[in-house]
């Protein structure tokens, strides 16, 4: 038997993980995650908003002692991406070397694992970071 | 006529799009920790810590999406063709649907034939579409694939994968399919058993009665059904375990070298399975000119192959750089070496 996994608690969530689907409330105020209120207007009437994925990276910091589960992944970026729509998420950057990070490097979201619960538990895919990916020559 | 396989209506590419992750591990890297000295290619592509078919699958169907520029829910069915399934029970088809918004109108799944497995797909969708029971069906061939360590499948075995999504032939299709053809054999050249972690092969037995009797009988009855001989193609797509036995085919068949090779990626990016002739494919439609003529020929061990003849159409014109192009993402490579190699390949038990 495997442990408890909670699978329901990330299921809920697959949509704005997955896609970087946040909230627009009727006001026109973008937020990330999608909540029951507007954070800025107190609305109730809030829709989902598929944001572009484009961003800047505000600051960062390299994680080498991560929570338990991650600890394969170490060392990675983690790092507060400002979208280009305005709403600030806390994100990993990857496919980045920990010296090429720079404030106001521009990324764009990109779809990875984040974590497994061991070798039976579900496979959880979110929202990373990475740099533009570039035309490149030979 | 007799052979071919033909849609009651036609149908074509209405975009198509490529994946290769970024890491690189160069031959010679592979040969140094098991004291080899001759390799199949040059390097080949790792997939990252965070990477697997489903990563991959994801950013080639974004890309495809990209091209077609249609809503994702017009999609009626996900089919990715792997031999790298993340779960064992579980299909990929559903994430990678959700993930790029084509949720809950369509079918999905997972199909499996080795390598042959991405065009199996593609043959699936072509029907599906082709038959009126849908107007759009994307097919994704996309591997993480394994080689047992010192193994001389270590130095092929890569990542990457492509997606196509098939729709109507019309003024929005950037190529046409004008007819395919399956062969299949049972051929035991290469397999792996279940809760196994590396697959098996026959050594020399993977050449001749697998790979070559399979690619020619498929290429050769296609091309004759259709009264073509290699002249009337611009452009071909063998599958590229290596890089010897994709040249080594279109000799046989009497293709010169020059068509063969901008779709012959396999001496810098591996051998990436399931995606291999997709990728390969994607590379030639970033540069193709309409009207120009594709013969893709994919293989896949146990044994058969799919052969299709494709017309580039001048949508392309117009759709090649809504994405990025194939040669991007084979050009932006960071070299690893065996130790971060092992890492990102979960060798090491922490």
């Amino acid at each position: 038997m495997g442990k408890p996994m909670q699978v329901a608690r990330h299921w809920r969530h697959f949509r704005e993980k997955y896609a970087l689907v946040g909230g627009k409330c009727e006001n026109g105020h973008l937020m990330f995650p999608k909540r029951e209120v507007c954070p800025v207007c107190g609305s109730r009437n809030v829709e989902e908003y598929q944001f572009s994925g484009r961003g800047k990276v505000v600051s960062w910091t390299i994680v080498r002692n991560p929570p338990s589960g991650l600890e394969y992944y170490r060392p990675y970026p983690l790092a507060l991406v400002q979208l280009e729509e305005g709403p600030v998420v806390l994100a990993q950057l990857t496919d980045v070397d920990p010296e090429e990070i720079d404030f106001g490097m521009e990324v764009e979201m990109v779809t990875r694992k984040v974590r497994e619960f061991d070798e039976d538990g579900i496979i959880l895919y979110s929202y990373k970071f990475r740099p533009v990916l570039k035309p490149q020559k030979e | 006529m007799g052979k071919l396989l033909r849609p009651n209506r036609e149908v074509g590419i209405v975009g198509y799009g490529a994946y290769v992750p970024m890491y690189r591990i160069k031959a010679e890297e592979i040969g140094r920790v098991w004291g080899i000295s001759s390799f199949p290619i040059q390097e080949k592509s790792v997939p990252g810590l965070d990477e697997d078919t489903i990563t991959i699958g994801i950013e080639a169907a974004r890309n495809a999406l990209k091209r077609a520029k249609i809503d994702p829910k017009l999609i009626r069915a996900i089919w990715l063709g792997t031999e790298s399934k993340p779960y064992a029970v579980k299909p990929s088809g559903t994430v990678i649907a959700e993930a790029i918004g084509a949720t809950p109108d369509l079918d999905a799944a997972d199909f499996e034939f080795a390598c042959k497995a991405g065009t199996e797909a593609l043959q699936a969708a072509i029907g599906f579409v082709g038959s009126g029971m849908a107007d759009y069906a994307m097919a994704i061939g996309a591997d993480t694939s394994q080689g047992r360590p010192g193994d001389h499948l270590e130095f092929t075995a890569s990542a990457g994968g492509a997606a196509y999504i098939i729709g109507p032939k019309s003024s929005d299709t950037l190529a046409y399919f004008e007819a395919s053809y399956s062969y299949v054999t049972d051929t035991p050249d290469f397999w792996r058993r279940q809760h196994e972690h590396y697959p098996r092969h026959g050594n020399r037995f993977t050449g001749e009665p697998a790979y070559f009797h399979q690619i020619i009988n498929a290429a050769k009855t296609l091309m004759e059904e259709l009264d073509y001989s290699p002249n009337d193609f611009d452009y071909a797509v063998f599958h590229q375990p290596n890089v010897k036995f994709p040249l080594t085919a279109a000799k046989i068949l009497g293709i010169p070298k020059e068509k063969v090779l901008p779709g012959l990626l396999s001496g810098i990016i591996g051998n990436t399975y399931s995606g291999a002739t997709l990728v390969g494919v994607s590379a030639v439609l970033d540069i193709a000119k309409p009207g120009d003529r594709i013969l893709w020929v994919s293989f896949g061990s146990g044994a058969g192959s799919d052969a299709f003849s494709l017309v580039v159409q001048d949508a392309i014109e117009e759709k090649r750089d809504l994405a990025p192009k194939t040669m991007d993402y084979v050009n932006r490579k960071k070299y690893i070496d065996y130790a971060l190699y092992a890492k990102a390949r979960r060798k090491y038990i922490v």
